[in-house]
């Protein structure tokens, strides 16, 4: 029987909400990790039994959690997250030099050919990456010594590597974005990099032709279409059709085009989903009303309401919690600071809050169990 | 020669270690903060990393060290840590700095 799991990381722990392929009852399992925060959990696509939990507290640090029962039961794996060679710096926000620092792990991107094998996405920005189950962890040194590393600057909420994306065809390119230094891409494996910000374009860099410092929220690809990448910059919703290469802008009609998430439709590569925030100061939907907008291809959005709320709304939905999942037609779920899940079983046309009361979401996954 | 520590964790990190608020440990002589937390690490390797950084060794900002209505966290490591604490009179206490909602 086909099932769906959502994976919600929140600011006190986590949560694993379960439904058949209906879509229209939900259990709740947890808090797991007790007030702790959970940046970010997510299953192997080899092994949907195995996950992997970023579990973090500015008192205590960084835990990495495995499970290898689907959420059940969970143990504590390494946590040894180790800058190679000399950690050097990077920018401060008054535009001294910094050390970096290890911070927590922002994201956690299982291979998709190997269940021991995962990548975490860090802040101070740096990848890792473990190939036995998370016991370990080796840094992807070359990311950092691009040559640009030393110029990278903190966004407000840290200088996180937050997007890790694996090329289902090209198992040696790998897509990561940093807030606030850009998109980056390896050809190699991860050995050397590159950034990839060509037509992007930020206010507060004053070169147009600026290689890095763009604060990039969320980067978002369809499996089938690897080229293709969808991005939702700080300001700006962009496309690139050459895997990073150039960037088009197809922010269109959007009321804001401010926002953190961004995903694309399970079956359709060129449908894709964001939720407007008004803006950089304000994060919160404009005008109070939540929506969630979907494009075919970019420019001309349509929003979507029925069942959100259109009235007094004020919440923030975060880089990391959207997701899709695989059944058709395609389910999409995302979570707010509010501590509301919604989700949808027609591809947007219909949303219904599936918990309403959760800590801060911070992040949502999905898994489509068969 | 060792002797017997109670150690008492904060509510995360007995939940993490899958342990009760206070703890006994083994810790050979002459027992410092350092021994005390590497037998309490030995014993509880989850905990490796939450009280001390993993590499420097250094107490993590927001964690204080009490015992004997005495605030211990700026004690150098090697410092011995007080007679009733090694006696198993007192508990080696790791708090978590209040802070935070």
């Amino acid at each position: 029987m086909t099932q769906v799991r959502l994976l919600i990381g929140t600011r006190k722990g986590a949560f694993i909400l379960s439904a058949d392929g209906a879509r229209r009852n939900w259990s709740v399992s947890g808090p797991h990790f007790p007030g702790w925060e959970v940046y970010h959990l997510k299953g192997s696509p080899v092994d949907p039994g195995r996950l992997y939990a970023s579990q973090s507290s500015g008192w205590f640090g960084q835990i990495i959690q495995r499970s290898d029962d689907g959420g059940i039961t969970w143990n504590a794996v390494g946590n040894d997250f180790v800058y190679e060679g000399g950690a050097g710096t990077h920018q401060w926000y008054d535009g001294t030099a910094h050390p970096w620092e290890f911070k927590r792990i922002w994201h956690l991107e299982p291979s998709l050919t190997e269940a021991d094998t995962v990548f975490a996405g860090a802040e101070d920005a740096a990848l890792f990456r473990s190939a036995d189950g998370g016991q370990s962890w080796a840094e992807m040194a070359g990311l950092r010594r691009h040559g640009s590393g030393p110029a990278w600057q903190p966004g407000a909420g840290g200088m996180c590597l937050h997007s890790i994306i694996l090329d289902p065809v090209d198992p040696n390119r790998m897509f990561v974005a940093i807030s606030a230094a850009g998109a980056f891409r390896t050809d190699d494996g991860g050995v050397t990099w590159r950034a990839i910000n060509r037509g992007l374009r930020s206010d507060h860099i004053p070169d147009p032709e600026a290689e890095t410092g763009h604060c990039v929220h969320h980067i978002a690809m369809h499996k089938t279409r690897p080229g293709t990448l969808f991005m939702q910059k700080h300001w700006d919703v962009m496309r690139s059709d050459d895997a990073g290469d150039s960037w088009r802008e197809i922010s269109g009609n959007l009321p804001s085009d401010f926002g953190f998430v961004i995903d694309v439709h399970a079956h359709e590569p060129d449908t894709l989903y964001v939720v407007p925030i008004k803006s950089d100061a304000e994060h919160y939907p404009p005008d109070g009303r939540l929506r969630v907008y979907r494009s075919r291809g970019g420019d001309d959005w349509q929003p979507l309401t029925a069942g959100l709320p259109q009235q007094d709304c004020y919440v923030n939905v975060l880089r990391d919690a959207m997701a899709v999942d695989t059944l058709d037609p395609c389910g999409v779920y995302f979570g707010t600071t509010g501590g509301q899940v919604y989700a949808s079983a027609d591809a947007g046309d219909h949303w219904e809050a599936i918990t309403r009361d959760l800590p801060a979401v911070l992040s949502v996954e999905v898994q489509t169990l068969t | 020669m060792s002797a017997a520590i109670r150690v008492g964790l904060p509510s995360s990190l007995a939940l993490l270690a899958r342990s009760p608020a206070e703890v006994l440990v083994i810790c050979p002589q002459p027992v410092t903060q350092a021994a005390v937390l590497d037998a309490l690490e030995a014993e509880y390797p989850m905990l490796r990393g939450t009280i001390r950084d993993a590499v420097t060794r250094r107490r993590r900002p927001f964690i204080r060290f009490f015992a004997c209505l005495r605030d211990l966290s700026h004690d150098a490591p090697d410092d011995a840590l007080p007679m009733a604490v090694v006696a198993g009179e007192e508990p080696f206490m790791v708090i978590g700095a209040i802070a935070g909602g």
